[in-house]
């Protein structure tokens, strides 16, 4: 069975080892600039959120690109970046909908999660258990499909049901 | 059951695939009308950078590719259809017979209504053939002017500039990409490429180009004049479907396909840029003629085709991304903003920085940005998901850049009372 990184937001403190050792496995620098998982902070609640590709099915950047320059990874599943095919359009970066392909402007090409070729760092550097590698089925990365299919259309449930509005109150916030 | 394509782009290739997907005891061939191997427009500037060989452009590289895949490629131009005898003609004679034909066959430039474009040294940037002569230009010393920065101009002027050519720019409207970034980001743009020497001519028409001497003088409106060795026009584009009137097949300004990519012809479908499509963001029924769209469409119609009407079209989100010099810009949607919506702006024209969220109540319906490139496609998924943004409306006013953040907080459970984000 496929295996896919597990995120549990809850159990991340914020302490970035994840972008540290994704950056210098895959880029040769400590450097969270340059790292495949991003760790969001919410700063006013003090919470924060790892995240990075799902390898999702539709894999939007892998058709877009012009000159076959991301594959699947027969072993592992993941759509991998061939870096040199890439020609650093960008058009994957815009027609993920998820954002997790980002250009690298020092390499001229584009950079995303290839899960470290089954063995993913971020979850090996992870202190916490909030990143973890494990069977597909069941996992958050499935949970993000899922809302994936149902919140791109065709199926979309939040897709033109201005009905069940509520109506913002953005003073409030 | 015999899928037919017409065309062999992007779109035609990513459907023939999955048409072989979800149809696998179907025959499927692809009629393409060049002497290419099916190949992606949208590289040749990487090629006219010599950042790829020729052969960097074909869409699929591995040799023996198409046999493997049971997908027979053809050359020949298609010169009708009947869509009576389920049948093409093409040029020169012969016919093919199909269950379920798509129609993929893009579409060319459209030269401005000028006098010399006909000459020789005047050429589009469209297909290789263009492309194998212009990269002759493309070495210091030699004098291009490009007649056109939209989108397509834009991109052609990065790898002509990239070349070392000495390049004028001239555009019509008072701002470059006009129909992808407002003034203020079009302007910076604009000044960008004066910082860089390349000479921008914009709020002028070229009124003529002539030749001089074996060189080529293009005539400005605001009375100057241009000499070069090279003339290049990116001034539009218009869809390949002169073959398809009176067909039986709906044609306006493209294609006009149904909420399956289905004609108004039973067993025929449309993609890509020939194929006027649901826009997602207006409902309305356009030409994007742009590559995401064109492998989307292949992808949906390719499915409604094998299985039946399975997948409906929503529409694609029309969005470009464009590198000026290093300079990243983008933009989604309703950039330009809809009607009873509100915006958020950031500006530093110090760092060429830039980013305008577009809202209609509390959801993203378009933006556009410049030195964004972190995260950019998660605008397109704020849009097509139609993600109520809640409270996040107001910190995305306060800071648009936090766009990633409103996406998380509004559709995964982050941290233990995710409900309060
Ligand atoms: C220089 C350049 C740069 C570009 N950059 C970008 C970019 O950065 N981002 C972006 O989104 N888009 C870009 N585009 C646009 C993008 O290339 C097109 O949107 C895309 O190619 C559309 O794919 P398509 O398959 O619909 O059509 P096409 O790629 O045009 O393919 C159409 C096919 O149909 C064939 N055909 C046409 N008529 C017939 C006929 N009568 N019989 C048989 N075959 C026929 C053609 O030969 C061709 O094989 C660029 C285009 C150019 C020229």
């Amino acid at each position: 069975m496929l295996k896919a990184l597990q995120l549990e937001p809850e159990k991340c403190t914020g302490c970035l080892q994840c972008e540290m050792a994704c950056s210098y496995e895959n880029e040769g620098v400590f450097n969270p600039a340059k790292s495949r998982i991003k760790v969001f902070n919410f700063h006013d609640e003090g919470r924060f959120a790892p995240y990075t590709c799902t390898q999702c099915d539709e894999a939007w950047c892998l058709y877009a690109c012009p000159v076959e320059a991301i594959a699947i990874n027969a072993g592992t599943g993941a759509k991998e970046v061939l870096g040199d095919t890439c020609v650093g359009c960008k058009v994957c970066t815009i027609a993920c909908p998820f954002g997790t392909v980002n250009y690298n402007s020092s390499t001229g090409k584009v950079i995303k999660c290839d899960l470290c070729g089954g063995d993913p760092w971020c979850a090996k550097a992870c202190p916490t258990g909030a990143i973890t590698y494990v069977d597909a089925d069941g996992t958050g990365m499935e949970r993000m499909r899922a809302w994936a299919r149902q919140g791109m259309p065709p199926a979309g449930a939040s897709v033109n049901a201005p009905a069940e509005k509520e109506i913002p109150n953005y003073e409030s916030a | 059951m015999h899928h037919v394509v017409i065309g062999a782009g992007p779109a035609g290739v990513v459907a023939a695939e999955h048409l072989r997907k979800y149809d696998p005891d179907s025959s499927v061939t692809i009629v393409g009308g060049e002497e290419e191997p099916p190949y992606s427009r949208m590289a040749i500037p990487y090629y006219l950078v010599k950042r790829i060989p020729e052969g960097g452009t074909h869409l699929r590289k591995s040799s023996g590719y198409y046999d493997r895949m049971g997908i027979d490629v053809k050359h020949g131009r298609v010169t009708g259809v009947d869509t009576n005898a389920n049948a093409v003609s093409l040029d020169g004679g012969g016919s093919v017979n199909y269950d379920k034909l798509l129609i993929a066959t893009g579409a060319s430039p459209v030269a401005p209504p000028i006098p010399g474009t006909d000459l020789d040294g005047v050429r589009n940037c469209w297909d290789l053939p263009d492309a194998r002569e212009i990269i002759k230009y493309c070495e210091p010393g030699k004098r291009i002017v490009l007649i056109g920065a939209g989108f397509i101009g834009c991109i052609i002027l990065e790898a002509l500039v990239a070349s070392g050519a000495q390049v004028h720019v001239v555009e019509m409207e008072n701002r470059m990409v006009p129909r992808m970034m407002n003034e203020t980001a079009g302007g910076l743009i604009g000044q960008w490429c004066g910082d860089k020497g390349i000479e921008v001519h914009t709020g002028t028409r070229v009124e003529s180009i002539d030749e001089k001497n074996g060189a080529l003088s293009v005539s400005l409106g605001d009375g100057g004049r241009l000499d070069a060795d090279l003339a290049i026009t990116a001034t539009g584009v218009a869809p390949n479907i002169g073959f398809a009137r009176d067909s039986g097949i709906d044609v306006d300004e493209g294609l006009l396909v149904n909420e399956y990519l289905q004609t108004r012809s039973e067993n025929v479908y449309a993609a890509g840029d020939c194929a006027q499509g649901r826009d997602f963001s207006t409902g309305e029924y356009s030409v994007q003629a742009i590559q995401p769209t064109a492998v989307e469409h292949g992808r949906i119609a390719a499915r409604n085709m094998a299985r039946g009407h399975e997948h409906y079209h929503w529409g694609n989100v029309n969005m470009n991304v464009l590198d000026t010099m290093g300079l990243i810009s983008s933009s989604f949607g309703l950039w330009m903003g809809a009607d009873g919506g509100d915006s958020a702006e950031l500006l530093d024209k110090n760092e060429y920085r830039y980013l305008n969220l577009q809202f209609k109540d509390d959801v993203l319906v378009g933006a556009s940005s410049l030195g964004l490139t972190e995260h950019v496609g998660v605008v397109r998924g704020l849009i097509q998901s139609k993600t109520r943004l809640k409270n996040w409306k107001d910190k995305l006013r306060k800071d648009p850049t936090r766009l990633m953040e409103a996406y998380l907080a509004n559709t995964q459970a982050v941290g233990h009372n995710a409900h309060v984000l």
